[in-house]
């Protein structure tokens, strides 16, 4: 280990504890140091590329510092975004929520560093229980729910990898976090796919996601929107590149999501399926394993975080102003949060893939690489899924929320305005690199892990190709707008099934298997118990009657015999007592000489 | 500011939906004028604005998808998974 390594996750989690102990006027500038000082200990790494911070523990090498392309395209953006965050989340007085988010950013930058399954597991678990916080502190019922459902589902993914990384431990004695065989797949290989792939959401894991990001605190959903899922990209591309399965569902998973997204009603949740979707875009460019679609991947992740960060500060600051975050109760808000419309505008066209925007830079390289490897279906439902990306993100959420139908209350109309300054600025920050990646390409090609493929996005038949997708899509969505409006409902998903099946046991355990426990006490107290006195009452008689009376007569008849001895023996004159004595020694001499 | 150009364009929303088409319009025509060999199928070279009829067409199937499966019971009241 060299002297100049000090690990990013660490700085965030020392800021993290003293934190309650900076206080008032340093309050502010500290929260702005600390995330500080991460990215620059991130760039001052990528300028020194190279293993550190290995440790022996027991028979086991960990390696807490491994730094390479891949791994700094990813703890770069990370602490980008904690910068972001922080500064968007700075006035809020609950400190536990700026730990618990600090701790967070430090899971996810420790999982990017970390080379061995030990190393990335604990890391892993921080990412899981920290988050868990940053929905508990909404402190309602619901996001209390919505938490514990949260941990549960990441506690049995946690689980799932770690019986994927010891068994393949058990079978290869190998530790290390890298490229695994996905040509022949073991079945550790499925595990660990499978614990990896539930953070990020890839269906059939994935309903955990709009639950806990819609419920969350406003700065809560920040933060998580960036982290788990992309930390989760970042180790499918190390562990899992060209597994073909991952082609499936992630292409699936970018349809299902979009779907889903179109049919919300919860501004959040809404964006949550946004997630789901987009991911599928990264989890379909790991699953074709091309240089190409592995660079792709990385920069959508990359742009990912910056324009879902964007759009999940706008919808928490409609949430902070307003109190409400369903569309049917919102509308109109132009009027009352110019702002905040400008910057969700800008987040929806980045994700939309706007050209100029880092949507555009970035989707086209995965669907590109889709093409190249003659996978022509994956490309036309990714662009299917542009376009309707487009109708949820760029078109449906700004309309209903700013422009459309007014469905306002009279005290939401009010309370409703755009953000503090912070909010503000971390929305400018996010909206500024948005626009800034997508018009200058070098600054996020030149951090792709692949350096072998060069992509250039901005060539006429592209442009044509997505323009005219955009642009039919705005007119579909004109005259089809009334099948798209919001209605009162939520969508059932696969959390229907976990949902309801603790619902089952809890049923079950409530009713057949109380009514039982209910009949067992009934019949051991009608049964059980007078059975009970009856063989005590016999006992009790026979301890008194029979073994009483054999001690008690026992004892009666030693002291009847002692008396009668000593009233024979001890008459008082001391010749007869010496005259039994010397007999009976006499006697026993005698019998001891002749026996 | 942002405030009256949004008034002033929603005061005239007849001639914005009309600019939109322009543009449309426009984008197509000038879509048939670009060099279509790289493009990756025959459809796309053959078929002139082959992918604005494949947005408009994406736009329409993901729209009535989630209208139907939303229909189909997916799309419940909200207090469902209330007590």
């Amino acid at each position: 280990m060299t002297t100049s390594f000090i690990h990013p996750a660490l700085i965030m989690i020392v800021g993290a504890c003293l934190l309650p102990l900076v206080r008032g006027p340093f309050r502010k500038p500290y929260m702005f140091l600390i995330p500080l000082l991460t990215f620059i200990d991130v760039v001052y790494l990528s300028q020194h590329p190279g293993t550190y911070g290995v440790f022996q523990f027991m028979n086991w090498e960990l390696t807490f510092g491994r730094v390479d392309r891949l791994s700094m395209i990813f703890g770069f953006i990370m602490a980008l975004m904690a910068i972001i965050g922080t500064i968007y989340g700075m006035h809020v007085e609950d400190e536990w929520q700026h730990i618990a988010a600090w701790f967070y950013v430090a899971g996810s930058l420790g999982a990017i560093f970390a080379a061995d399954y030990i190393t990335l597991f604990l890391f892993w678990e921080m990412m899981a229980f920290a988050s868990t916080f940053l929905i508990w502190a909404r402190k309602d019922e619901e996001a209390l729910a919505a938490g514990y459902r949260y941990i549960l589902v990441h506690t049995f993914g946690g689980v799932v990898l770690l019986l994927g990384f010891v068994l393949r431990y058990q079978a290869t004695g190998d530790l290390t976090f890298d490229q695994l065989n996905v040509s022949s797949p073991e079945l550790y290989t499925w595990l660990i796919m499978i614990g990896l792939m539930l953070n990020a959401a890839v269906p059939p894991l994935h309903s955990w996601l709009p639950d806990a990001y819609s419920k969350a605190t406003a700065i809560g959903a920040v933060f998580m929107c960036a982290f788990t899922t992309k930390t989760a990209v970042y180790t499918l591309i190390r562990s899992c590149s060209g597994f073909e399965v991952l082609i499936y569902l992630g292409v699936i998973m970018a349809i299902y999501g979009i779907i889903y997204a179109v049919m919300e009603n919860d501004v959040r949740k809404l964006l949550g399926w946004e997630i789901v979707s987009q991911v599928g875009y990264m989890v379909a460019g790991v699953g074709i394993g091309t240089s190409l679609a592995i660079n792709g991947a990385a920069a959508h992740a990359f742009a990912h975080i910056l324009y879902k960060g964007l759009l999940f500060m706008a919808a928490g600051a409609i949430l902070t102003s307003t109190g409400r975050q369903k569309l049917t109760q919102l509308g109109g808000l132009y009027k009352k949060m110019p702002a905040t419309m400008v910057f969700m505008l800008i987040g929806g066209l980045a994700v939309s893939g706007l050209p100029l925007m880092s949507g555009f830079i970035s989707k086209s390289m995965i669907i590109t690489a889709a093409f190249e490897s003659h996978l022509l279906w994956v490309g036309f439902a990714l662009i299917l899924v542009s376009a309707g990306t487009f109708l949820a993100a760029g078109l449906r959420l700004p309309y209903l929320i700013f422009f459309g139908k007014n469905n306002c209350s009279e005290e939401t109309w009010e309370k409703a305005h755009d953000p503090s300054w912070n909010m503000q600025l971390g929305m400018a920050i996010g909206g500024f690199l948005c626009i800034f990646l997508g018009c200058y390409t070098p600054f996020l090609y030149n951090m792709l892990p692949n350096t072998d493929v060069t992509f250039h996005p901005y060539n006429a038949y592209h442009l044509s190709e997505t323009l005219q997708v955009m642009a039919f899509t705005g007119f579909g969505f004109f005259m089809l707008r009334k099948y798209v409006m919001p209605q009162n409902t939520i969508s059932l998903d696969i959390d229907w099934f976990y949902r309801m099946g603790g619902r089952a046991f809890l049923w079950t355990v409530k009713n057949p298997l109380q009514w039982f426990d209910t009949a067992l006490g009934k019949f051991y107290k009608v049964v059980g118990i007078s059975c009970l006195m009856t063989t005590s009452a016999f006992w009790s008689w026979f301890d008194w009657n029979g073994i009483d009376g054999i001690v008690d007569g026992t004892a009666r008849c030693v002291r009847a015999i002692g008396r009668r001895v000593t009233i024979v023996l001890q008459r008082g004159a001391i010749q007869q007592t010496i005259y039994y004595t010397v007999s009976f020694a006499a006697v026993l001499l005698v019998a001891y000489v002749w026996l | 500011m942002i405030i009256n150009l949004i008034d002033y364009l929603r005061d005239r929303l007849q001639t914005v939906i009309y600019c939109c088409y322009g543009v449309m319009a426009f984008i197509v025509v000038w879509s048939m004028s670009v060099d279509t060999s790289h493009a990756h199928t025959w459809a796309e070279k053959m078929i002139p604005g082959f992918w604005s009829l494949f947005g408009l067409g994406s736009c329409a199937v993901v729209v009535m998808v989630a209208r139907w499966y939303g229909k189909s019971g997916i799309q419940a009241r909200e207090d469902y998974y209330d007590n």
